[in-house]
């Protein structure tokens, strides 16, 4: 099978535009002729949704939240990029996608990155237009912060809780083309798999989460925006409920995956304090902005943080990246802290952290002027530890926290099974081997508002005045069946451990074996243990209750289950790549200084996988990159 | 239709939610046959309380008058007849010979009596409104932080001074017994007075009725403010003090005199 | 820590409920007041029991879905938190908490802790939203707003959706929920347009559902996020002139 990525010819400025004007469209008054079904409503699932029902097509929206507005989305904190130059410190269109492509270790696909860059514009307006209470200077015009990986401030703020905001500007446009009767919205529906007949998908089987009935929804097109699958660790910066199922039953019927291994841990997050910890918080990047990270000069140094004098502490990263000191990327920050862990200088009860010391900030600035940029975030921090960061040092520590892998799509966001399109976290989305601070939000909102919804037109063009399958058509009954069998089976096992309690034990494989740093004998033994627990997984699971109501239980068991599978296709894609990049940081692959080794020659392709029946065996497809406009160097931020 | 019309629980909004996308019900407000404004106004729970706080001032307005005028106890009788019986002839002779005798009372007296009407209707239906908003109440203890005595007790208070003004009535203005003195007099308001508050349960029934009024104003005129939306972060701790001042003296002032008379410093 | 927790286990909207008493044992204060539901609930497995049921997501006070009554007071005893920000060091080692459902009539139960707030939604669908067409903005700085403004507005803009407000009112009341979005988008030089027109209808959909407000003020302490009822008053005023320029609006048409 050979992968298309469709990426228009001509300059990279002007491919976008042409593409635009190339594809066909659907004139609108047949554009409600055609169904189209969205599952998830985060910045992706919403904006998408929105626009869609405003163009006029027939959208159906699924969640497994009992609101949109609840989507993971939700928690984003930091900001979003956009390349306005408002505060005329050389941004540009293109520096935004240098920055992008160089942050993402040089592992992503030009042309998307650029048509990011250029509708990042757009998104600021479009949200500001919406009433999203970005941050303002007294001037009443916008105001910018810094973020990680750049020299210039791009990065748009509402105070913590930007991806908040956001999402409750795309939920508003979705709510109001629900009220316009163009959007139908299914609340607490999990999907659980796309349907594909003659090699379309042409549906999705869905299970309600109140009253257990699974259900048949075609479509002329099904988008998923199911967000990302840091979950597969147990401990991450996700919500609880965020899961692979969506895309991974979308790759076991045909959809290629790509670059699984390519997960991102985020530097600043809350040290778990305990074995119970359910979760880990994330206190966002832009902390790093004023905040200095250190751990003590002496490994067996116990005073509290600040009776130890500057002459005793290490600003590593200072020291390390004079460049951009505290600002370089996240998986340049995590690995260097995870260094000073592993070499004894850990801080906090269970040394399994740094400071981030605000202390200079406040001396310079006031406690006002840090507190109206953090308060929230210093609020929480104190909530979570009982510390006040106005007085001691913040302890932080690397935790997963976005996956930058995911469906195999091309230009026009469709992945390897037509019909089928995969928007925001749930696609391999445009950030290559590692995603710059703030360009999440971005991307996703790109995809729904802007790149979705002018693409899609060129593959529905086809099947004008097709119907939608009908829901009795075998092809639905039968994946119906399927998905009970599986459900049942979850119920019947009957064994005497939890499904939290397995998710618990392939996290903790899979973060001391594919996390921060992977080697192949670590990946070869995660390739024998995950199998060994998938098998006492499935005879030796204990799930309480019944379908026929809500059952808690029931809906992790079925998302463990495929994490399962995508743990095992993550470390087969850490093996394979053979060359540290971006987030995936291959021991055998380093510069003397600990920095990372990538191999151009051998490993400048996406590496798609497609399903097998054996999750650790999956077949490999390349996609190679071209570069046209940066040439590859070795990221330096020194 | 109100969801809890069809369905008392109010359950099965999910199920209307499934079906969002004939959700021409929502909006329909905008196209719907609407009733005369004020009608339309008033249907609407804001409305009901901004005709509350109205009334309710319109009726703190004439207790504060009737409460100057009862102090008129203790001025000095004009030639004879006490001050306060003048001041009620006075009242009844209120704009003659422009009106005849007694008829401007009447129109306040109506107006009075509409304000009444409104007040407690709306109050009534807001509390029937609130009672439906939570038909299975909280099983375990629920311990408020805010939500003080005073105002969670407006209907009580309200209903009971409701009561309490009937038996005023009957008392100083109808003259019905047993809730009038035997010696009751039309127009004789002072020696009425003494006379109502020479019978100790009845003086202890309109204290207690006083200090419900205190409790509903200390409530009722900081909530006043904020139904009809007038606020502002830098005076709101002022609407507080004005609400415990201004309910303070009221319910003294009207307390005042009768004690007067209890100890004797009337008669 | 060891403590007793009375919590309320219905199976479903129909069936009766009531309040289970269950100890939990050798849990550390550093826990949230989640993570030792979820203790509990491994348990509650283990010996063949059905968990209990209860939203959450996040865990970090942002997303709106966990919630839940704790010794009578919406998200407990800490001010300005939601239930996943809850720790147990709050509580007194021994202590016996009772855990209830949010009770709203306009929040029919789905089981155990668990409500249905879908009746928030509809309220967003009246008219929560300012209309712009994707791609029909114009430059974000074309508008200047200031500061104190555009602050302002991200108050109102900082409720999460969880309807602690609704759960802490005895009148069982939306109006801090309603009143926070009407005034986030009409504080806005981008919301006026529709000002009037989303008040009413808004206003009017969180009447069909939910009771009405005698400012209590009760939401307000409840709140995760603090908002203040000042905004309620807001909502006020702006209802009674809604009603007026409605009127005039269409006349004039
Ligand atoms: C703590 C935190 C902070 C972050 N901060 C930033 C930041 O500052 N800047 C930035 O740019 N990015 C940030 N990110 C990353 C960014 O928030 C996410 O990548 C982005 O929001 C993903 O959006 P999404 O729409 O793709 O998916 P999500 O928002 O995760 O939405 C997924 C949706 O899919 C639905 N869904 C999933 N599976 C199913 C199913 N099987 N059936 C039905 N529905 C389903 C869910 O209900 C949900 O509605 C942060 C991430 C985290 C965790
Ligand atoms: C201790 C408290 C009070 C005393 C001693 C008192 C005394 C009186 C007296 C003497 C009259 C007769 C006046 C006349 O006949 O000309 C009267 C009438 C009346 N009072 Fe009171 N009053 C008290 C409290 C109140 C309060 C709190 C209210 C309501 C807010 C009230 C409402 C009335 C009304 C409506 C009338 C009839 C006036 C009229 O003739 O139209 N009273 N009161
Ligand atoms: C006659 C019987 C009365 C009843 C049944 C009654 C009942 C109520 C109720 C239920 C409320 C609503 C509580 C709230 O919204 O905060 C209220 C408010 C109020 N009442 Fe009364 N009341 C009565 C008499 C009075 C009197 C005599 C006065 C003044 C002297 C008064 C003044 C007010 C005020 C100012 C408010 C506040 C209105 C608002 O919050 O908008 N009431 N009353
Ligand atoms: S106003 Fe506060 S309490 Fe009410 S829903 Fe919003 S955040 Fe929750
Ligand atoms: S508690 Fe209820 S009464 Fe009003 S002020 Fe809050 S809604
Ligand atoms: S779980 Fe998201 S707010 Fe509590």
């Amino acid at each position: 099978m050979q992968l298309e990525s469709k990426v228009p010819d001509g300059p990279i400025a002007e491919k976008w535009e042409n593409h635009k004007f190339s594809v066909r469209l659907v004139n609108p008054n047949n554009k409600r002729k055609f169904k189209i079904i969205i599952v998830g409503s985060g910045l992706a699932g919403a904006s998408a949704g929105a626009t869609l029902g405003e163009l006029g097509y027939d959208v159906e929206l699924f969640t497994f939240h009992d609101s949109p507005r609840r989507a993971h989305s939700i928690a984003a904190q930091g900001g979003i990029n956009a390349a306005k130059n408002y505060h005329n410190d050389g941004d540009s269109v293109f520096r935004l996608f240098y920055d992008t492509v160089k942050g993402g270790d040089y592992r992503s696909r030009e042309a998307n990155v650029h048509r990011l860059a250029e509708v990042s514009l757009n998104i600021i307006d479009q949200a500001t237009a919406q009433g999203v209470p970005f941050a303002r200077e007294y001037g009443g015009l916008l105001d910018n912060r810094s973020f990680g990986g750049a020299q210039v401030s791009r990065t748009f703020y509402a105070r913590g809780a930007t991806g908040q905001q956001l999402l409750l500007g795309a939920y508003s446009a979705l709510m109001r083309q629900v009220d316009a009767g163009k959007v139908k919205l299914h609340t607490r529906s999990e999907m659980l798999d796309v349907v594909v007949k003659d090699g379309r998908a042409v549906g999705v089987v869905v299970r309600d989460l109140i009253t257990g009935a699974v259900t048949s929804h075609p479509a002329h097109a099904v988008v998923l925006a199911t967000g990302g699958y840091s979950n597969v660790y147990y401990l991450s910066t996700n919500a609880m409920a965020s899961n692979v199922t969506a895309i991974w039953r979308a790759h076991r019927r045909g959809a290629a995956f790509a670059n699984p291994c390519y997960t991102q841990i985020h530097p600043t997050c809350i040290p778990a304090s305990d074995e119970f910890q359910s979760k880990l918080t994330l206190m966002s990047e832009s902390l790093r902005n004023d905040g200095r990270i250190w751990v003590p000069k002496n490994a067996n140094d116990k005073r509290p943080p600040n009776q130890i004098p500057e002459e005793d502490r290490d600003y590593f990263l200072e020291r390390m990246y004079p460049a951009f000191g505290n600002l370089v990327p996240r998986d340049v920050a995590s690995r260097a802290a995870k260094r000073m862990v592993d070499s004894g200088k850990g801080v906090g009860p269970l040394e399994n952290g740094v400071y981030l010391d605000f202390a200079s900030a406040i001396e310079r600035e006031g406690d006002a002027a840090v507190e109206d940029r953090y308060s929230n975030l210093f609020e929480m921090y104190n909530r979570i530890t009982d510390e006040d960061p106005y007085q001691v040092p913040m302890r932080i520590y690397p935790a997963p926290h976005y996956t930058m892998g995911g469906l195999w799509v091309d230009y026009n966001l469709m992945t390897t099974v037509p019909g089928l399109y995969s928007i925001g976290e749930a696609n391999f989305s445009d950030h290559g081997a590692n995603r710059l601070g703030a360009s999440a939000l971005m991307q996703g909102l790109a995809d729904g508002y802007f790149v979705l919804p002018s693409t899609i037109g060129d593959y529905l063009a086809d099947f004008l005045g097709d119907p939608v399958l009908p829901v009795d058509d075998p092809a639905f009954s039968a994946v119906e069946g399927e998905v009970s069998e599986r459900v049942n089976g979850y119920l019947e096992t009957k064994g005497s451990r939890s499904v939290d309690w397995f998710h618990k034990e392939l996290g903790k494989i899979m973060l001391d074996h594919c996390g921060m740093s992977r080697s192949s004998a670590g990946l070869d033994k995660a390739l024998s243990d995950i199998p060994a627990l998938y098998e006492e997984f499935k005879t030796d699971m204990r799930v309480p209750g019944v379908n026929e109501s809500l059952n808690q239980s029931l809906e992790r068991a079925g998302r463990v289950d495929d994490f399962f599978e995508l743990a095992q296709a993550m470390c087969v894609d850490a093996l394979y790549r053979e060359e540290s990049c971006g987030g995936h940081f291959r021991e055998e692959h380093q510069t003397d200084e600990g920095e990372a080794l990538r191999d151009d020659e051998n490993f400048a392709h996406v590496a798609a996988w497609l399903w097998t029946g054996d999750a650790s065996q999956p077949d490999l497809v390349k996609e190679e990159l071209e570069f046209e406009n940066v040439e590859l160097t070795t990221r330096s931020y020194k | 239709m109100s969801p809890k019309d069809d369905d008392p629980a109010g359950a099965g909004i999910r199920d209307r939610g499934m079906s969002w996308h004939n959700a021409t019900a929502v909006t329909s407000t905008v196209d719907k046959k609407r009733a005369p404004f004020p009608v339309e106004f008033y249907r609407s729970a804001i409305g009901k309380k901004w005709i509350m706080a109205i009334s309710g001032l319109a009726i703190i307005g004439f207790a504060i008058a009737h409460m100057i005028g009862n102090l008129k106890m203790f001025l000095p009788p004009v030639d004879g007849e006490p001050d306060i019986d003048v001041y009620g002839h006075a009242l009844r002779e209120l704009f003659t010979p422009i009106f005849p005798e007694h008829s401007f009372l009447w129109i306040l007296r109506t107006g009075l009596i509409v304000m009444f009407a409104f007040h407690v209707h709306a109050a009534y239906s807001l509390t029937v409104m609130n009672r439906r908003a939570r038909q299975q109440g909280y099983e375990g203890p629920v311990s408020y932080v805010s939500a003080n005595y005073a105002s969670r007790t407006m209907r009580w208070s309200g209903v009971i001074f409701l009561a309490f003004l009937f038996f005023h009535l009957a008392d100083f203005t109808w003259g019905i017994q047993p809730a009038a003195p035997e010696a009751w007099e039309r127009g004789a308001v002072y020696a009425n007075f003494i006379e109502t508050f020479s019978r100790p349960p009845v003086t202890f029934l309109y204290i207690v009725a006083m200090v419900l009024l205190g409790i509903h104003l200390y409530h009722g005129i900081w909530s006043m403010f904020q139904s009809l939306g007038i606020n502002n972060p830098r005076f709101n701790k002022w609407r507080r003090y004005l609400a415990s001042g201004l309910s303070v003296v009221i319910s003294l002032g009207f307390v005042v005199p009768v004690l007067a008379v209890v100890f004797g410093i009337l008669e | 820590m060891n403590i007793t927790l009375q919590v309320w286990r219905q199976g479903g909207p129909d069936v009766a409920g009531g309040f289970k008493t269950y100890q939990v044992n050798e849990i550390s204060e550093e826990m949230s007041f989640l993570e030792m539901l979820d203790i509990l609930n491994e348990r509650l497995v283990n010996q063949g029991e059905e968990p209990i049921a209860f939203d959450h997501d996040c865990r970090e006070g942002i997303c709106g879905t966990c919630g839940v009554m704790i010794n009578g007071q919406a998200h407990g005893p800490q001010l300005g938190t939601a239930t996943c920000q809850l720790h147990m060091r709050k509580f007194a080692d021994g202590a016996t908490i009772v855990v209830e459902p949010w009770r709203a009539s306009g929040f029919p139960l789905v089981r155990d802790l668990v409500v249905d707030r879908s009746a928030f939604d509809r309220i967003i669908e009246a008219g929560g939203y300012i209309s712009v067409d994707t791609g029909s903005a114009p430059d974000a700085n074309l508008i200047p707003i200031p500061k104190m403004v555009a602050d302002t507005a991200f108050d109102a803009a900082a409720c999460i959706g969880c309807g602690a407000c609704v759960a802490a009112c005895p009148n069982g009341a939306a109006n801090l929920f309603t009143a926070a979005k009407i005034s986030h988008l009409n504080l806005l030089p981008q919301g006026q347009a529709e000002r009037w027109t989303r008040t009413e209808n808004m206003v009017e959909i969180m009447e069909e559902y939910f009771g009405s407000c005698t400012n209590h003020g009760e939401c307000e302490k409840a709140c995760p996020k603090s908002i203040s009822i000042d905004f309620i008053a807001m909502m006020n005023a702006d209802y009674v002139k809604a009603k007026f320029k409605n009127r005039r609006l269409v006349s004039q048409t």
